[in-house]
């Protein structure tokens, strides 16, 4: 009888993602409800430690697949893993992160255990005895409440959805996995690295974002400054990267990045549908536009009708005064 | 070279989704249905494949006959002819019974590369096409914002966290195409009027040759329990025509004493 809670442990260059620690933590909380161990997975070469250290973060065993095949993210080799992890633990839910990784993964993992996955879920709960998950359709105009009917229920969260689970003292078992793969018909040749020390957008606790208000690329470093005193990642509309003002892989929105911070700052942008939809499940936001009437003050928690020229400065050397306090 | 694109028609990014009074689905009434917009990505790169190399471009939506306009649409971009899937049985189906009906096209079709849209823009699951793969037995590549054909295989480059990976591929292979991977052309006239004629075979249940339990809405192994709205904001604190560097200092204050985030 399945039971119990699996989590993909996704990591890349000996560095366990961010969201992992978030999935363990909801994920404990669903393996307690529903009864059952919280284990984990994990992919890649000379894993083994870094997989002992998900003990601590509450994972009871973590299975193993090591080797050179895996150094690199693969579809079929890391689709062969967590499936084989999976018939090894026999879970009644996966979790993985709505990651580029995890994107790619999850649906195959689904496909060949012939079962259902729900993407980018913003909640998973319990309800009598089994998994149930909330997650936005039509580009975050509305939600669906989705239950599944294979095992094990597969989701996907978003990041930054559940706080990262508390260090403990707990250690995990280790078992190894054989992913039953020996040639790969699709393989990672490279990974080209861009905005080296940038924080990811997709895992940021703060954006500040520029739209078409920004007026031209050399601009967006007003954006930078404010960023770096509070720490935050700098995105932008489609519209400032349609006018060539910022590169697409900062776009949020519908046809850029999805994303989910607790803090997003908003600066000359109208508030477009296709941009709310990568926004709006931002904890707090703050919008600031010249035009009384941009739509994205009716997102807004906070917001300021003047120049973003006049406010931004401002605002950077105010943020700079209170962190000093 | 045969390359065969998977789209599908969905609501217009700007329409307004309203759910049904039971919770059970949208209000399809006065929705503008349009090609997926991550689809029209993969059309053009169909096109430019055919442009540059020679070939054939098919385009194949599952989807109930309002699903043909988007076809004519990839059709009157270039595409050279259309397959159509639906049937009645093929109603409700979930993404593993939208790719196998898919699968059976493909196996009819055996094109060298399938390419599709990143995800739909209705419900955003991007499944279909790893499922398609997954029963084709092909790989697949998601999220190309670079497709480079070489003898036999395809170099593509794909957006992650950071920076990008560099995929090579054996063929035939499945991969989604992601904003930036070129510029969609617009239908021109000529290109409408001669999409009109452009061939769209219909392909049903019995041209699949699986089992109506294989599809549909009793098959799926994903269950849409309700729809819900989407929570109401309170409304929020928006400050105007007072001194900027007043209005500043108090959302910063805010920030910090309300909002708790910084």
């Amino acid at each position: 009888m399945a039971s119990g809670v699996l989590v993909f442990a996704e990591q890349r260059d000996g560095k366990v993602r961010k969201v992992v620690y978030e999935l363990l933590n909801i994920g404990k909380q669903i393996a307690d409800k529903m009864g059952g161990p919280l284990s984990a997975v994990i992919v890649g070469k000379n894993v083994g430690e870094l997989g002992k250290s998900l003990g601590k973060f509450g994972a009871q065993k973590v299975y193993v697949a090591d080797g050179d095949l895996f150094q690199l993210y693969s579809t079929e080799g890391y689709a062969g893993a967590v499936t084989a992890a999976v018939k090894a633990a026999d879970p009644a839910v996966l979790l993985v992160g709505t990651t580029a990784m995890g994107k790619d993964l999850t649906p195959r993992v689904a496909a060949r255990l012939g079962v259902g996955a729900a993407s980018d879920c913003t909640k998973v709960e319990v309800e009598a005895g089994k998994l149930v998950a909330t997650r936005p359709v039509y580009s975050g105009k509305c939600y669906v409440k989705v239950e599944f009917a294979g095992t094990p229920a597969i989701a996907a969260i978003r990041p930054n959805t559940y706080p990262v689970a508390a260090e403990a003292g707990g250690s995990a078992e280790l078992v190894n996995v054989d992913a039953g793969v020996s040639a790969l018909k699709a393989k990672v040749t490279q990974v080209v690295k861009s905005g080296e020390g940038k924080i990811e957008l997709t895992e940021a606790e703060k954006i500040v974002s520029g739209g078409r208000g920004m007026k031209d690329k050399a601009n967006f470093k007003i954006l930078e400054d404010l960023a770096g005193v509070i720490k935050a990642a700098v995105g932008a509309s489609r519209a400032a990267v349609d006018s060539g003002y910022a590169p697409v892989d900062i776009q949020v929105g519908q046809t850029g990045k999805v994303v989910n911070p607790s803090l997003y700052m908003a600066f000359g942008i109208s508030g477009a549908i296709q941009h709310l939809a990568g926004m709006r499940t931002s904890k707090v936001i703050v919008a600031v536009n010249k035009d009384p009437e941009a739509p994205i003050f009716q997102k807004a928690d906070y917001g300021i009708v003047d120049d973003l020229f006049k406010v931004v400065p401002l605002m950077t050397e105010e943020f700079k005064k209170l962190l000093a306090e | 070279m045969k390359v065969l694109v998977c789209l599908k028609q969905t609501p217009d990014t700007e329409a307004t989704i309203k759910i049904t009074g039971d919770g059970k689905g949208i209000e399809e009434q006065n929705i503008k249905w349009v090609m997926s917009p991550y689809d029209e990505f993969a059309v053009e790169e169909a096109i430019r494949l055919k442009e540059k190399k020679g070939g054939e471009t098919v385009v194949v939506s599952m989807g109930p006959d309002r699903a043909v306009e988007a076809m004519r649409t990839a059709l009157a971009m270039g595409m050279d002819r259309g397959v159509h899937c639906w049937d009645p049985a093929f109603a409700g189906s979930d993404a593993l019974a939208t790719a196998k009906i898919l699968a059976a096209v493909v196996k009819k079709e055996n094109p060298d590369l399938i390419l599709c849209g990143r995800q739909a823009i209705d419900f955003d699951q991007a499944q279909v096409p790893a499922f398609l793969a997954e029963l084709l037995g092909l790989p697949q590549v998601y999220m190309a914002a670079k497709i480079d054909l070489q003898d036999g295989k395809a170099v593509v480059n794909r957006r992650i966290e950071g920076g990008e990976e560099i995929v090579e591929t054996s063929l035939p292979a499945v991969i989604t195409c992601d904003k930036g991977l070129n510029e969609p052309r617009y239908a021109s006239l000529p290109g409408i009027m001669k999409a009109k004629k452009k061939e769209v075979k219909k392909f049903t249940l019995a041209d699949s040759g699986l089992a109506a339990s294989d599809v549909g809405a009793g098959g799926a192994k994903l269950k849409v329990i309700q729809y819900l709205p989407l929570p109401e904001r309170p409304p929020g604190k928006v400050f105007k025509g007072e001194e900027t560097a007043d209005m500043v200092k108090k959302v910063v204050r805010l920030l910090r004493d309300e909002a708790k985030v910084i």
